[in-house]
Formats: structure tokens, C-alpha cells, sequence
């Protein structure tokens, strides 16, 4: 079986896999890395979002074979060593962004990447705009839109930090 | 997913070894369309041959009369380069649109011409310019290229390089997408340019991405939106599915049409 | 350390773990020597089963088993319970056929499970799946509820008379047809309730595993009440004595009902894992669970309502047919009866109601509850009947609700369809809605729409719910097979911490922060003192689990009565440290007190006194500080409310853009705000979703055309308005919190103001009534049939 060998988190990772194991099989069934969730099986719902290289992917739409040497982030590796929350991930958790967590990781995965290909910022029809691949069947995206709203902020140094969500 | 081998070449010449060499292998690029088939095991290909590290397959020039990008270019890549943007604008627009930020990501320009989905983009713009499809042994133009849905004049054998687009005095593309998928249910995309007035219709057809010549004609005439009102769209050929009847598409075509001509300014 | 009692928006302290990928849902777990499970299902919607070839599957590489239905029914499992039985208009039984949890003789819907690949991995087992060859004898097929109805229907199950489950009715038909006879008018509706498929971001997965050590077999599963799966599947499938069977239901994600049921799945795995002695995982992929799930939704109606000249409801008469499935799902039949007809009074006075209501089977995936379950279906009858009742009289939306609104002084409000409503001010969330959506300013923004070459609208819905589901003896004089309380345990640790069983369960509502509020205020500790425990029978008492917005009113409700015991044997432990009568102690800020002095022990003292009883009343008391309550509810709960959309449609391609959505609700006593209003914007958005654009819509010959995310339309982002959410609330006058439930309001209240909206943009086109889903597609038909009219005028 081929082995391939990749930088998950951060650190040196490698498991031996079928061609046909996606990358998303690799990282949960051969790395235990079970944050990353497949919730369809037609490239739709955006659950299984990592970053490959620095942009956010659909794990569940590459293989394994092909992230050879490939720097993979996912949402365990977000937060810092310290265990400090991404803003991102905070920003979740402040605006309520989430409630049966299932499409989060992916959710804030492809979030982070939205924001960071725009430094100009966006407004909420542009979050949503940006977030056409990725399904949330809880939350109505109201509050998905207003976590990423307040995350931008952070995330380009505009405030220091997070704006707290009204009680 | 049937398993199958896997091949990385790192070469176009080495790509087109492996595939000479294996009738049942299929090149991916992106991947986008082919990883979803494999998925649903409706291809049971003996190799894949990924084109990915091919680096000669990647990069966007641009010259006085035209716009060439390497078949492995990403759609996001091209969305967001500052060149393309101002050559042709409405390129980089389109393909700010393809899928989603994910799809664009990872898809290419090549693996979305060789494909030919009937609702992909690039097809569109493909024809609607003119461009001319480099393929490791010849040119195509691209009113050759497209032949029929899921089908293009690639040989076997043969694999895209890249797609030398002619710089047009106006273009734009609109598109309707469709409500599940997203994908074009309707996309017009209207250019005029060194070739004349083109106009080239996505998503609806039956047997893929057609010229629509009747509206090439009246905007020829008068570059307008208003010059599109009247000219229908024959039925005929269209799609017809649970989210658009062929009569409903032949009407969005009319619709984007205009748009796009609108938007084309 | 901020407010964090009743009524405080705490944040969720579920979210660390799942913002951190450090959930574990049912696919998240892995046993060692786990194999997977790979189930063959029907490609046709209607065949016979003339035989199976499981030989070259058996002998493919990796597989440790192949099932067939004959060989789990020859081994003594038994097919799938329905927890509730409906009956006749003549008082005989509905027709209960079998439900095999692998088919045996017949497939009946495409996706019917036809034999179980257990094997080494999960692509191994779908290899060999492949090489299973089954005969089938393809029969014509009934999908719907018209092709299932006409005469000399195939019959979907042999023996069951022209696919009728049941022929049931509810109300007074005398009465009714009296007061239609008198009518000033009729306005008269006929609908459709569009099919749904609930779409779970979570896939639904199994593992089972057998310890042939102990005899005891464990069970995974993604569900909304693991102590029910544990009851159906232990009792009447696998009969597994319950004190042998573990039901663990960890993180869930997302369930709307479609992970109440006890679906096939648990049962093959649990049985397999037993056959095999390894355990057994199972997961569904996304087209699996299209054409697994039950389905939701799925009537034909007719309706009338008898006008008097003021426009006031003098009777109702509605005729629904309703789709069962193929099969009859764990609770399907309660869902077009008493969970339907029930609530076609809404809010209204409207005296008399007759209902019948026949249900069919078809060759089509079962259907049961879907978020809202029955409720929608009635709500948007209802309500889009008020509507055209307006119409007929001529008479303003708002001004023929406000009309026949139950008033605020009416309560106790006994209706004519069995319910009695306990509390509610329509008028109230009617006027507040009003004012939040700005309803008396809609002309100006629909003329100023026009000049964009847009066509807006504005639509209504004033509507009730019952939840809080729900007394168990009424539920049982109505045909339920289970008991409908909740149960609580309640432990205070030796040191003072609590730690709370619930029989609910949380998958996606925030029940461990809600319920940690609430004890917290009850106790009067901090939230930090107190877990919530939930999802496993090995760990908590009983529990009939959480559906039909019923976890704080009737999983609340028990905790309050637990607490109230613990308070109780708490008063006599202090009593006796502090030499005091019990009657003199009271129990306040976490201290029990005697009265009108500052001597008081905290919970603390008093519980480390009763887990070390030295110096304790031990002929009185038993030692240690342990409750249990099961709550059984005096009655339903009525939240209710009114929802308000704005929409534009763009005449050219028929687009509807939701501009604007207000919901005002009435859920009762708010414990956590914020956890409220995200759960009304999400039912909302379902409900957005039911009205423009989700439709399961299955072909002549019993495909379903809308099998993946690619044809079936979830909503998006850029689908959504953001959604304004406020409340104006009464109390429930039965529940010691006065809680009412939020879960279902947003998808029961807002589909009649999507479509009435999207009718009033339509007003000038000829439209009374629209089906949902209102999609481009449809609308532009209408538009474009009118257009020469329009140009004509």
C-alpha cells in the first residue's frame, strides 16, 4: 500500500492508504482526527473543510495520495498550544454560530480562509455569499454570519478584541 | 470508490506515456468533477493520472491581443489575478463564481474544458471568446473543441495545456444558477471582440455548451440589451429537469442574455 | 462571573468541544476489532424478492458476513414496532403490517434494506455488496397518494385494502354541516403540503458491539431518545433483556426528528455484533440517507371554513390524505391525527371542526415526524385558509385574525378538537410582530420596490403549537404505546457539586447549558457546580427522550420535581445539624436556613453530612443526597406567535429574495435568550426552506429524483434573510417554570407567511393560493401565464 507522508497540525504525519483513501479517511480513520466530519457525499455540505497548503479544501474531494508533503490544518489545529481559541472559533462560540456542532468544523474552517482571502472585509451579504459551500441545518446562518462579522474584525487587527455579542 | 493506480508524473510528456500506455487510466486535474464519480462508482478507472505535479501547467500570461492560462491553473488563481481582472475582466469574474470558494480552489480550467459538464462555466467562456485550446500536439479552435456533452475533440491520448483567450473589446457572463447544486442552470455568456459578437449559452443545452447565433446577429447589429428582445431560443436541444422545464431555460436564456450584454456595458 | 440564572444568555459550554473538533459523535467512535457494515438496498421501488446470491460477496476479500432478511428472520429477529396505534372512523384497528429490518419476500420503496456486507472495511464491505446478486421481479409501483388511491392500485402491502392505513376523523361532522347550511360564505382551499427530507447535518451511524463475557450488548447510535430505541429494539427486535443492552447516544448533530425512530440499522448492527462477536459499525452516506430517513410532511387537503357576515369562523371542515411511506414508522400515525387535526382550531374561536383524515401507504420511504410534525401541516392550512378567507370577504388580513382570535381572557380555552389551551395573549404577539416588521409601512417599500422593477409582498401568520409532549394517559386513550413523561436524577456529590440525569437528549438544543441554568437557580449554586449527563442508558434512570419542543417542559419540569426532593430531605438534614424543626428551615442562595436567624448550613455541609452520616437523623433519613422525579405533564404546552415576511420577486426569472422575516413568539418563561432565539431562526429557516425550496419528488416508477444535495435544495446562506426574532410571552399555567418550548415554532409558524407573501407580491397575477415550494421555476410560470392579461389591463 502506498505510504504518504504530509504535516498535519503542524507535526510530521504518515500512514500507509489505499490510492483510493481520501484525504478525509486518512485524517479520520488513519489519524483519529475525528473533528473533521462528512456529511454528504456530493462535494455540497462543506463539513469536511481543511486547509491544504493554506487554502480551505474539501477533504472529502482529494485523495490521500495526493496531499504528499502537503501542509494540512485542521479544526484541531487551530486553537494555540496554550489552548487559546482562534478568534474564529471564539467568535463561534460568542454569536451562538453553532448548535448541534456538526458542520461547525468545516463551517469554521472555510471561514477563516473567506476572511483571510479578503483583507478588505466583507459585509454580511458577502459572508454569505462566501459561505455557498458550506451547509448548516441548525442555525439559519443568522448567527454563523454575525460570529464572522465580528471575527473579521480581530483577524485584521482592526479591534484587539472580539466584540461581545448583545446579552 | 473502485481502487485503481496512481500516477503523479511530473511532466506533460511523461502524462501522456502513462495514458498512451493504459486506455482505462483517466488524467485528473482538479479533480472537482472526477473524485464526486468515482465516489458514486459510476467510473471505474484502471489509473488515475494526476496532473497536479506538472508545475509547466500552472501560470497565467498576458499579452497585448490575448490572455493564456495553463490548463492547471485554479479557478481561484484566476479570479484573483490582478492581470486577468484587467485584460478580461469578465473572465476573472466568472471564475470568481464557479462552485464554491472550495471548488475554486481546486479546480481548473483544464479539467473543466476536458470535462464538459453540460452546466459547467468555463465552456462558455471558452466559446463566447474564441479561444484556442493548446493541447500537447495541436491547437483547437474553440468552436471545435466542444463536441457534444461530455465530449470534446481530445484523443485519447491527448491532454490540455492551456487556453489562449483573445482579449475582447466587451465581454461578461451572467448565470442562473441551479437552486440544488448550483451549478449553471442558465449561463450567457456574451463577448464582442476580434471574432465578431459571440454568444455562447451553458447549463441549458442537452448536449452542452452551443452558440447562440441568432442573438450573435441582432447584437452585431446593435450591441444592446434591448436588441435581444424577440430573439427566442429554440427549444429543441434544451434541458428539461425537476428544477427547469426546457421552456423556463429557453426563457432564462433570454433573461441572463440580456444581463450579460447589460453588464457588458 | 456574570448573571447566569433563568434568563441570563449564558454561552454555551457544549461549544468548546465542538468549535475544537472534540465532539464525538456515533462515526467519531471506534472499537478495537471493529468491522463495518455496508447494507444492499433496493434499487426499485416495487419488486419481489424471487431470490439472493450471496456466495461471491461471502468470498470476497475482508468480509466476515453477508445477511439476508430471511436468515435474521429465521434467527428469531423480529420486524420494526410502531409506537402508536390510530383507529378507524369505525373503531377497529389501523392496518399494522410487518416492517422487516431487511426485506423479506418484497422490496417496497427504493432504498428498502435487502442484505447487510459486514466486512474488514468500509470499502471492502461496498466491493462485496456489489457482488451480492438479487432477483427481483420488478411490480409496478405506487409512490403517491394518487397513484397508491386509484382503483385497482397495486397494493403495497398484500392483504392491506387499497393502500389505506387508516380512515380516522376527529370534531363534531353534525355540528359542522349545520353551520356550513347557515353560512353567510365558504372559502374553500385545496393544498398540497409539500414532502421534506430532514437532512440531519449528521448522517445517521450505528456501532454495535457484544461482550460475550457479560452477555451485554452496547449500541451506538444517533438519537433523539436512547432509552425508546432501547425499549423498541430490546423488546420486540433482538429481545435482548434491557438489563443486557446499552444505548449510548453521544453527540448528535442534528436530528428534526428523523433520529427519533428505531431504524434497521441499530438492530442489524447490535444482531450482527452478537452473531460475530466483534463489533459492527455502520454509517450512512448521504444518498442513504435520502432514501433512509423517515421522511416528513406529504398531505392533500381540502379545507372550508363557514363565514358568517362580520367574517367570523363558524365551522371547519377538512379532508387530508397523508402518505405513510412504505412502512409504518415508529410514531407516523399519531403525526397526521392527534398531532394534526388537534390544532385546527389555531387561534381562533371557530366553534365546530370535523376533520377525516386517511392515511396511504406507498411505495416511497416512510414518513413521520419532521420538525413541527403535524403542526406545520395544520398551521399552514389554517392559515392560508384564513387568508383566502379574507379574500372572500373582502376583508383585511390582520383585521379577520384579530376577529376571531381566542382573547386573552378566554383562558382555559377548551376547543372543539380535544385540546385545552392553558395561557396565550395572540394579540399581544399579533401587535408586537406588527410593529417589529413594520407592517403599517409596507405600501411605500412595495412602491418603492416597483420602481426597481421588483414585486413585493408582505404575508402573516398568527399560530399555535401543542408541545411539551405530553400527559400519558391521554396520550394513551389516543393509541400511544409508551408513556410521555420525562425523568430527572438528581445527585449532590458528597462535596456540594450536582450532577444531573436527564432522560432527554441534546442534539443541537443546549440542553447542558439551559439545564445547568436552571439548576443552578434552583439551587443556588454556580453553573460551574452543576453537569448535565445525557445519552446513556447505562448512566441515567429512564428518559422518553426529546422531540416536540418537550425537553424544558417536561425534562425541566422533572428536574424541578427532583430538586424539590432534594431541597425537602435537605430541610431535615439541616434541621438536625442546626437543632432546629424541619418546618423552620428554608432553603434560599444555597443555604438552608432557620427561619428569621442567620444560622444556615450551604448544600455543601448539608450534603457532605448525609454521604458522612456521623451526625445525622439516620433513623429518619437514608444517608446520601440522591433524587429521581418522573414528570408526567398535566397537559400540553401551547407556545404560539406571529411571523411576519416580507418577500421581492423578480418578475423576469421568477427569484424570490426573502427581504425581511419577524418572528414574535410566545414560548413561555425564557430561560437562556439567546439559546432560544437561535433555535426560532433555525426553525424559521426550515420553514423558509419547506416554502421555497425543498420537495422530495419521487417519479412515476418510484425513483426519487431528489436523491443527493445536488437536486434536493438546502438552504443556503445566501438563501436567508437574517431573521428578527422577539418574544411576548404568558406563562404556562401547568409547569412549575411556566416554560412552553421553542424548538418547532420557527418552521410551524413561518411557511403561511412565506407563501402568503409570496401570494400578495403575486395579488395582481390572478393568485389565491400557491403550493410550496414557491421556486423560481413555478412562480415564473404563473408570472409569464398572466403576462398578456396584465398587458391587456
Amino acid at each position: 500500500m502506498p505510504k504518504v507522508s504530509l504535516t498535519v497540525n503542524g507535526k510530521p504525519a504518515s500512514a500507509e492508504v489505499e490510492n483510493r483513501t481520501l484525504l478525509v479517511e486518512l485524517l479520520r480513520e488513519h489519524l483519529r482526527l475525528t473533528g473533521t466530519h462528512v456529511g454528504c457525499d456530493t462535494s455540497q455540505c462543506g463539513a469536511c473543510v481543511v486547509h491544504v497548503n493554506g487554502a480551505s479544501v474539501k477533504s472529502c474531494t482529494m485523495l490521500a495520495v495526493q496531499c504528499e508533503g502537503a501542509e494540512v490544518v485542521t479544526i484541531e489545529g487551530l486553537a494555540a498550544p496554550d489552548g487559546t481559541l482562534h478568534p474564529m472559533q471564539e467568535a463561534f462560540r460568542e454569536y451562538h454560530a453553532l448548535q448541534c456542532g456538526f458542520c461547525t468544523p468545516g463551517m469554521v474552517m472555510s471561514a477563516i480562509d473567506l476572511v483571510q482571502r479578503n483583507p478588505q472585509g466583507l459585509s454580511d451579504r458577502e459572508i454569505r455569499e462566501g459561505l455557498e459551500g458550506n451547509l448548516c441545518r441548525c442555525t439559519g446562518y443568522h448567527n454563523i454570519v454575525r460570529a464572522i462579522a465580528a471575527a473579521q474584525q480581530v483577524m485584521h487587527g482592526k479591534v484587539k478584541e472580539l466584540p461581545r455579542a448583545a446579552e | 470508490m473502485y481502487d485503481f493506480a496512481y500516477h503523479r508524473p511530473s511532466s506533460v510528456a511523461d502524462a501522456v506515456k502513462l495514458l498512451a500506455a493504459d486506455p482505462d487510466a483517466k488524467v485528473m486535474s482538479g479533480g472537482m468533477t472526477l473524485i464526486p464519480t468515482l465516489k458514486q462508482r459510476l467510473a471505474r478507472p484502471s489509473a488515475i493520472i494526476d496532473l497536479s505535479g506538472i508545475q509547466d501547467l500552472v501560470g497565467i500570461s498576458v499579452s497585448a491581443s490575448a490572455v493564456t492560462i495553463k490548463a492547471m491553473t485554479t479557478h481561484a488563481a484566476v479570479a484573483s489575478s490582478a492581470e486577468v481582472r484587467k485584460a478580461i475582466p469578465a473572465l476573472a469574474e466568472m471564475a470568481a463564481h464557479i462552485g464554491d470558494a472550495q471548488v475554486r480552489n481546486r479546480g481548473t480550467l483544464g479539467g473543466s474544458i476536458a470535462n464538459h459538464d453540460p452546466a459547467a462555466d468555463y465552456p462558455a467562456a471558452v466559446l463566447a471568446l474564441g479561444a484556442t485550446v493548446h493541447t500537447n500536439t495541436r491547437r483547437i479552435a474553440a468552436d471545435d473543441f466542444f463536441t457534444g456533452m461530455f465530449s470534446t475533440a481530445l484523443a485519447a491520448d491527448e491532454i490540455v495545456t492551456a487556453v489562449e483567450f483573445p482579449i475582447p473589446e466587451k465581454a461578461a457572463y451572467v448565470k442562473f444558477p441551479n437552486p440544488a447544486s448550483r451549478y449553471a442552470m442558465v449561463g450567457v455568456f456574451v463577448a464582442k471582440g476580434p471574432a465578431g459578437v459571440r454568444v455562447a449559452i451553458t447549463g441549458a443545452g442537452a448536449n452542452g455548451v452551443f452558440r447562440h447565433h441568432a442573438m450573435e446577429e441582432a447584437l452585431a447589429r446593435n450591441w444592446s440589451p434591448d436588441a435581444l428582445e424577440g430573439v427566442g431560443t429554440d427549444q429543441e436541444g434544451l434541458n428539461g429537469d425537476i428544477h427547469a422545464s426546457k421552456e423556463y431555460r429557453a426563457h432564462l436564456v433570454g433573461v441572463m442574455a440580456k444581463r450579460a450584454v447589460a453588464k457588458a456595458g | 462571573m456574570g448573571f447566569e440564572g433563568i434568563g441570563a444568555s449564558v454561552r454555551r459550554r457544549e461549544d468548546l468541544r465542538f468549535v475544537s473538533g472534540r465532539g464525538t459523535y456515533t462515526d467519531d467512535i471506534n472499537r478495537p476489532g471493529q468491522l463495518y457494515a455496508v447494507i444492499l438496498r433496493s434499487p426499485h421501488a416495487h419488486a419481489r424478492i424471487r431470490g439472493i446470491d450471496t456466495a461471491a460477496a461471502k468470498a470476497a476479500p475482508g468480509v466476515a458476513a453477508v445477511f439476508t432478511g430471511d436468515e435474521m428472520a429465521a434467527d428469531g429477529v423480529g420486524g420494526l414496532p410502531c409506537g402508536w396505534q390510530v383507529k378507524n372512523k369505525d373503531g377497529t384497528p389501523m392496518a399494522e403490517p410487518p416492517h422487516p429490518v431487511l426485506a423479506v419476500g418484497k422490496v417496497r420503496h427504493v432504498g428498502d434494506p435487502v442484505a447487510v456486507v459486514i466486512a474488514e472495511t468500509r470499502s471492502r464491505a461496498r466491493d462485496a455488496a456489489e457482488l451480492i446478486s438479487v432477483d427481483y421481479e420488478v411490480l409496478p409501483a405506487v409512490p403517491t397518494l394518487e397513484a397508491a388511491q386509484k382503483p385497482g392500485a397495486p397494493l403495497v402491502h398484500d392483504g392491506v385494502a387499497g393502500n389505506i392505513c387508516y380512515d380516522w376523523h376527529l370534531g363534531d361532522k353534525d355540528a359542522v354541516d349545520a353551520a356550513f347550511a347557515k353560512a353567510h360564505k365558504v372559502a374553500r382551499l385545496e393544498l398540497v403540503n409539500n414532502r421534506l427530507i430532514p437532512n440531519a447535518m449528521e448522517p445517521r451511524a450505528a456501532v454495535g458491539e457484544f461482550d460475550p463475557m457479560s452477555g451485554e450488548y452496547t449500541l451506538y447510535t444517533t438519537s433523539q431518545n436512547p432509552h425508546v430505541i432501547r425499549l423498541l429494539m430490546g423488546a420486540f427486535v433482538l429481545h435482548i433483556p434491557e438489563h443486557k443492552l446499552r444505548v449510548v447516544a453521544p453527540d448528535v448533530g442534528g436530528g428534526f426528528g428523523s433520529k427519533i425512530y428505531h431504524y434497521a440499522e441499530e438492530a442489524i448492527v447490535t444482531w450482527a455484533a452478537g452473531k460475530l462477536k466483534r463489533p459492527v459499525k455502520w454509517t450512512a452516506d448521504r444518498a442513504e440517507s435520502f432514501m433512509s430517513d423517515a421522511h416528513g410532511r406529504d398531505h392533500v387537503t381540502v379545507a372550508e371554513m363557514a363565514l358568517d357576515r362580520d367574517g367570523r369562523f363558524l365551522a371547519l371542515r377538512v379532508r387530508t390524505q397523508a402518505n405513510m411511506g412504505a412502512y409504518l414508522s415508529t410514531f407516523a400515525p399519531c403525526v397526521p391525527t392527534y398531532l394534526y387535526a388537534t390544532l385546527l382550531a389555531g387561534v381562533y374561536t371557530t366553534p365546530a371542526i370535523y376533520a377525516e383524515v386517511k392515511a396511504v401507504f406507498t411505495n416511497s420511504v416512510p414518513v413521520d415526524a419532521y420538525r413541527g410534525a403535524g403542526r406545520p401541516e395544520a398551521t399552514f392550512l389554517l392559515e392560508r385558509l384564513v387568508d383566502i378567507c379574507a379574500l372572500e370577504m373582502g376583508m383585511d388580513r390582520v383585521e379577520i385574525r384579530r376577529r376571531n382570535f381566542i382573547p386573552a381572557s378566554a383562558f382555559p380555552y377548551q376547543t372543539p378538537v380535544a385540546l385545552q389551551y392553558d395561557s396565550g395573549d395572540y394579540t399581544a404577539t399579533l401587535d408586537a410582530c406588527l410593529k417589529a416588521a413594520d407592517w403599517a409601512g409596507f405600501e411605500a417599500r412595495r412602491a418603492e420596490a416597483k420602481r426597481r422593477g421588483k414585486l413585493r409582498g408582505i404575508g402573516i401568520s398568527t399560530y399555535i403549537e401543542a408541545c411539551g409532549i405530553a400527559p400519558s394517559a391521554v396520550v394513551g386513550s389516543l393509541g400511544a404505546r409508551a408513556g410521555l413523561y420525562e425523568v430527572a436524577n438528581i445527585r449532590v456529590n458528597p462535596t456540594g457539586s450536582i450532577t444531573v440525569f436527564t432522560g432527554t437528549h441534546s442534539h443541537g438544543q443546549g440542553h447542558e447549558t439551559t439545564f445547568a441554568q436552571l439548576i443552578a437557580d434552583q439551587f443556588g449554586v454556580p453553573m460551574s457546580q452543576v453537569e448535565i449527563v445525557h445519552g446513556d442508558t447505562a448512566r441515567i434512570p429512564f428518559g422518553m427522550g426529546t422531540y416536540g419542543s418537550r425537553s424544558i417542559a417536561v425534562g425541566g419540569s422533572a428536574m424541578v420535581k427532583a430538586a424539590e426532593k432534594i431541597i425537602a430531605k435537605g430541610k431535615r438534614i439541616a434541621a438536625h445539624l442546626l437543632e432546629a424543626s424541619a418546618d423552620d428551615i428554608e432553603f434560599k442562595d444555597g443555604k438552608f436556613q432557620v427561619a428569621g436567624t442567620d444560622r444556615a448550613k450551604t448544600l455543601a455541609e448539608v450534603s457532605l453530612a448525609a454521604y458522612v452520616p456521623h451526625n445525622y437523623p439516620i433513623e429518619e433519613l437514608e444517608p446520601g443526597l440522591e433524587e429521581t422525579a418522573f414528570y408526567d405533564p398535566k397537559n400540553f404546552t401551547y407556545p404560539g406567535g406571529c411571523h411576519i415576511c416580507e418577500v421581492e420577486i423578480d418578475p423576469d426569472t421568477g427569484v424570490v429574495e426573502v427581504v425581511n422575516f419577524t418572528a414574535v413568539d410566545d414560548v413561555g418563561r425564557v430561560i437562556n435568550p439567546m439559546i432560544v432565539e437561535g433555535q426560532i431562526q433555525g426553525g424559521v429557516a426550515q420553514g423558509i426552506g419547506q416554502a421555497l425550496l425543498e420537495t422530495c419528488v419521487y417519479d412515476a416508477d418510484g425513483q426519487l429524483l431528489s436523491g443527493s444535495m445536488m437536486d434536493y435544495t438546502m438552504p443556503r446562506a445566501d438563501d436567508l434573510p437574517n431573521i428578527t426574532v422577539g418574544t411576548a410571552i404568558t406563562l404556562c399555567t401547568h409547569n412549575p417554570l411556566g416554560v412552553k418550548g421553542c424548538g418547532e415554532v420557527g418552521a410551524i409558524g413561518s411557511p403561511p407567511a412565506v407563501i402568503g407573501a409570496v401570494v400578495d407580491a403575486l395579488k395582481d397575477y390572478g393568485v389565491r393560493h400557491l403550493d410550496m415550494p414557491a421556486t423560481p421555476h413555478r412562480l415564473w410560470q404563473i408570472i409569464n401565464a398572466n403576462r398578456p392579461r396584465m398587458a391587456a389591463e
